[in-house]
């Protein structure tokens, strides 16, 4: 390519070969976003973590033995016992078809890995990817040099790794990746007007609906961003080109996936993408009969039009808002009201404000999170407005929106951490050249170039050879322009001196710069630290340092395969709904709830049963045909999410529904506890005894070591429920129904005699119980 | 008074857009034809839905979003094969045309699959 011509050589084989060695940075990118991801691998073992991911974890496994048209048609009865469940139609099938695919394509090479690896490994794999178009959106928006400084960032983000290392096999893990490339193809066709580029962004678009739900964040930020470009009076028509397109193919494209159907068209979630595009359409004509006209004219012509146009559009804008109105939730989504408004959820939907990702983040969960980026973020937006092109200010307003979104939502941090890492990655980018460039031009001007890289080298061997490798490379972007300003023949004298203007004094420029490595350094330490400690735990595998060297928690998996291997096929577990997917995917037994939490009388049902005394407990499960009873419990080895303290959601869900299980039964004073001062409704409630039947037996005394207390009740016996199986560490506790007692004359009517005050209480709870 | 002056301004604003198109080469006049007529065949089904219903809605809402994205992909196209259109210089029209038929085949490969 260097050799092919001679009159250009010098910079042209300079070009050459910064493409080669980007290439070469851009490899060894991925290979760090991938294998810092495997630290869950190698400290802990090749499984699938926490909660979501079993469930898709089962779904492609359902996909590659039966294959794609059983799977859209796949009606689960292993869930949500007696409902069932569509999964074809409610699930974002991305995740499980992109693994499924590439399960399928390792196959037929002969590449014989298990369903397991592939999903372990998707994650990982698909942050390289996303790496790779943070490259190449950065470099649309600044060059290539801040392009890789930012998928440098991006490849080893805490909070991308947090929702990607390998085995998290969580619709995130792709969705970002498809997020990231989306956007960069909406830069690149506004960057070029190519409506080939816009048709692949509509098919990126695609993959990104098939994904995940945060789609609607695409649909909305880039009509934001179109309507920023034409009220700034930046419209052109490689803008009309990037828009248009998109939103005609987008919404059909999202009409495909079953999930979304035709919400695409029906939700408020879209509708600005609309607005937008009659805006936009509207727009268009003017200019272009602008164009056509005279400027007089032109004059004449609105004068008419906007007299004749405001009557129309205020027409539709009342028909628009009435229509929106019309609708009980004004269109929205519960999802994404509480997005809207902060609050909303915790007043009304507990279910929601139940799960602990959805709760507003701390302070410190930023710096955690995305560390120096939060204070390298303000000079990105600087550096985006010298000179503010389209797609730096659609860097700013993403940016801007996901800092909003990251407040509302702990699980969104997700997705400020590409734009934090893009804005951090342009604000590296420009400040080491503003310094290489002051010290350039500090040593002696003539031998500029040679210095340069000299420089360059002896500097970087100091530090992490990822940073190193930027360094160089945003001289070759720098050279770049330089070159592209030869062509434009610019006299030369007036850039220097205006790069003259830009020029620090020698020393600090030097001292910048090794303080600029020192937070790269910081910041690398701290990434792998978090991937290594912070961020690897499978949540099934638990493990504890202690001075006589470390446990290892394996009880889940324990009670899991106990109940696969010891009760029937076809035996219904109740359990509250965050095990529900483990148990559906790992012990391969009906469940009654599960994590999708799409009906909430249900839940309310099974969090009723766990706050009522054991024989009203006994009467609604054994109606929902439940066989087992499992309850997680971390009293005796200090598990802090257990279900004793998520205890109070379940008597908020099921007080919401049925309206006799009230809070304050459960709370003496306010205060939430299980000792002697508890109520006795809380003592009696069927989760008190379930998790602390025998507990006594342990240490003699009962001492729960999350609460830090004494438990109340210690000695009792259960009466519909016998104790059948309990883990090595009391983490997992399986009980049986007892089966209904033969009905003696003498001994009913010395129980109803003998406890009037609860029949009351279950008469009130059969009429309550749906499923009676 | 005010009412034929607009009447005269109407008419002086016609004349000079009359005489502005037709200065338009052919090849962008027939792509305005072909967007005048997608739209055309969209406003028909749309008042075809106001009086029969939208029952099967994804045949309705493939047929108009077929016919908007037709109309939108062609004028697309116009703003690419504008000689007139500074931003598009360097953009052959062989490639602009290439482009506009690979966007309305995954357009109608979509809304095949859609139709139901």
């Amino acid at each position: 390519m260097a050799a092919s011509s001679d009159t250009v050589t010098p910079s042209s084989l300079r070009l050459a070969f910064g493409n080669v060695f980007s290439l070469f940075i851009l490899i060894l990118i991925g290979v760090l976003a991938f294998s810092i991801r495997i630290f869950s691998v190698i400290k802990y073992e090749s499984v699938i973590h926490e909660f979501d991911p079993y469930f898709n974890y089962r779904v492609t496994q359902f996909l590659t033995k039966n294959g794609i048209y059983d799977f859209w048609n796949w009606f689960d009865d292993r869930t949500w016992y007696p409902l069932g469940r569509v999964i074809g139609g409610t699930v974002y099938p991305g995740l499980t078809l992109t693994a499924g695919t590439l399960w399928w394509i390792l196959n037929s090479l002969n590449i014989p890995l298990s369903v397991e690896t592939v999903c372990v490994f998707t994650a990982p794999t698909f942050s390289a990817f996303a790496a790779w178009a943070t490259y190449l959106l950065t470099k649309e928006v600044k060059g290539a040099g801040a392009g890789l400084t930012a998928a440098a960032l991006l490849a080893m983000v805490p909070s991308y790794i947090s929702r990607s290392v390998a085995g998290s096999y969580d619709n995130e893990a792709v969705a970002i990746f498809a997020l990231v490339f989306t956007f960069y193809l909406y830069i690149k066709t506004l960057n070029t007007g190519s409506l080939f580029y816009a048709t692949l962004n509509a098919l990126s678009y695609f993959y990104m609906v098939c994904s995940w739900g945060g789609y609607t964040f695409i649909i909305n930020l880039i009509p934001m961003h179109a309507l920023l470009c034409i009220v700034t009076g930046r419209y052109s028509s490689r803008l009309y080109i990037a828009y248009a397109p998109l939103v005609i193919l987008g919404t059909l494209l999202a009409a495909l996936v079953p999930v979304v159907g035709f919400n695409a068209v029906m939700t408020s979630e879209h509708f600005a993408s609309f607005l937008v595009f009659l805006i936009l359409n509207v727009v268009g004509l003017v200019y272009y009969i602008k164009g056509m006209l005279t400027p007089k004219m032109f004059k004449v012509a609105v004068t008419l039009v906007v007299s004749a146009g405001l009557i129309v559009c205020c027409a539709m804008v009342a028909v628009l808002v009435a229509l929106v109105a019309s609708s009980p939730t004004k269109g929205w989504s519960g999802r994404s009201l509480s997005l809207l408004d902060p609050t909303y959820a915790s007043k009304y939907i507990p279910i929601i404000a139940s799960v602990s990702e959805h709760q507003p983040p701390t302070w410190p969960s930023y710096f955690m999170d995305i560390n120096v980026l939060a204070f390298l973020v303000p000079a990105g937006i600087i550096a985006c407005f010298l000179p503010l092109t389209d797609a730096s200010s659609f860097v700013i307003l993403y940016l801007v929106t996901s800092v909003y979104f990251s407040g509302v939502m702990v699980r969104l941090m997700l997705v400020l951490a590409p734009a934090a890492c893009i804005m951090s990655g342009i604000a590296l980018s420009s400040a080491f050249g503003v310094f290489t460039r002051s010290i350039k031009f500090a040593s002696i001007g003539k031998q500029a170039d040679a210095g340069d890289n000299s420089d360059g080298v002896t500097q970087n061997d100091v530090v992490k050879p990822d940073r190193n490798e930027e360094h160089p490379k945003e001289k070759a972007s720098r050279k770049k322009k330089k070159e592209k300003e030869n062509v434009e023949k610019a006299p030369i004298a007036t850039k220097k001196s205006e790069k003259r203007l830009l020029m620090l004094p020698m020393e600090a420029s030097v001292v910048a710069i090794l303080l600029l490595m020192l937070l790269g350094a910081f910041y690398v330490v701290h990434c792998v630290w978090a991937a290594a400690e912070a961020y690897s735990a499978p949540s099934i595998v638990l493990t504890s340092q202690s001075h006589d060297g470390l446990h290892v928690f394996d009880d889940f998996r324990e009670a899991y395969a106990w109940l696969s291997h010891n009760t029937d096929v076809d035996d219904k577990v109740a359990s509250w709904w965050d095990y529900g997917y483990q148990t559906t995917a790992m012990a391969n037994r009906t469940v009654i709830v599960d994590n999708n939490t799409w009906n909430n009388t249900h839940i309310a049902t099974v969090g009723t049963a766990m706050s009522s005394p054991e024989k009203a407990a006994w009467e609604i499960f054994n109606s929902l045909d439940v066989k087992y009873v499992l309850v997680v419990f971390g009293g005796l080895v200090g598990y802090p999410s257990d279900d004793i303290n998520k205890f109070l959601w379940m008597v908020r869900i099921g007080g919401g529904v049925f309206p006799h299980i009230k809070e304050p039964d459960y709370l003496r004073d306010g205060q939430y506890r299980i000792d002697s001062m508890a109520t006795p409704t809380m003592l009696n409630s069927l989760m008190y005894k379930l998790s602390y039947y025998r507990f006594v037996e342990t240490d003699g005394k009962g001492y729960d070591r999350v609460r830090r207390t004494e438990i109340g009740k210690k000695h009792f016996k259960l009466t519909h429920f016998e104790e059948v199986f309990t883990t090595h560490h009391w983490m997992v506790r399986l009980y049986k129904l007892k089966p209904p007692k033969n009905r003696i004359r003498g001994k009913t009517k010395k129980s109803k005699s003998k406890s009037t005050s609860t029949s009351s209480k279950r008469s009130a709870t059969q009429k309550k119980n749906p499923w009676q | 008074m005010a009412k034929s002056s607009a009447i005269k301004d109407a008419e002086a604003l016609l004349r000079s857009l009359r005489s502005a198109y037709t200065a338009t080469p052919t090849n962008l006049k027939i792509i305005d034809v072909y967007i005048l007529f997608s739209l055309f065949t969209g406003v028909i089904q749309v008042v075809y839905m106001a009086i029969v219903g939208s029952f099967p809605f994804n045949s309705f809402l493939s047929g108009v979003l077929s016919c908007i994205g037709t109309a939108v992909l062609a004028v697309c196209l116009r703003i690419q094969v504008n000689k007139e259109n500074k931003e598009f210089k360097d953009l052959p029209p062989e490639r602009a045309y290439a482009d506009f038929i690979l966007s309305n085949l995954v357009l109608h490969l979509v809304i095949m699959n859609f139709l139901g």
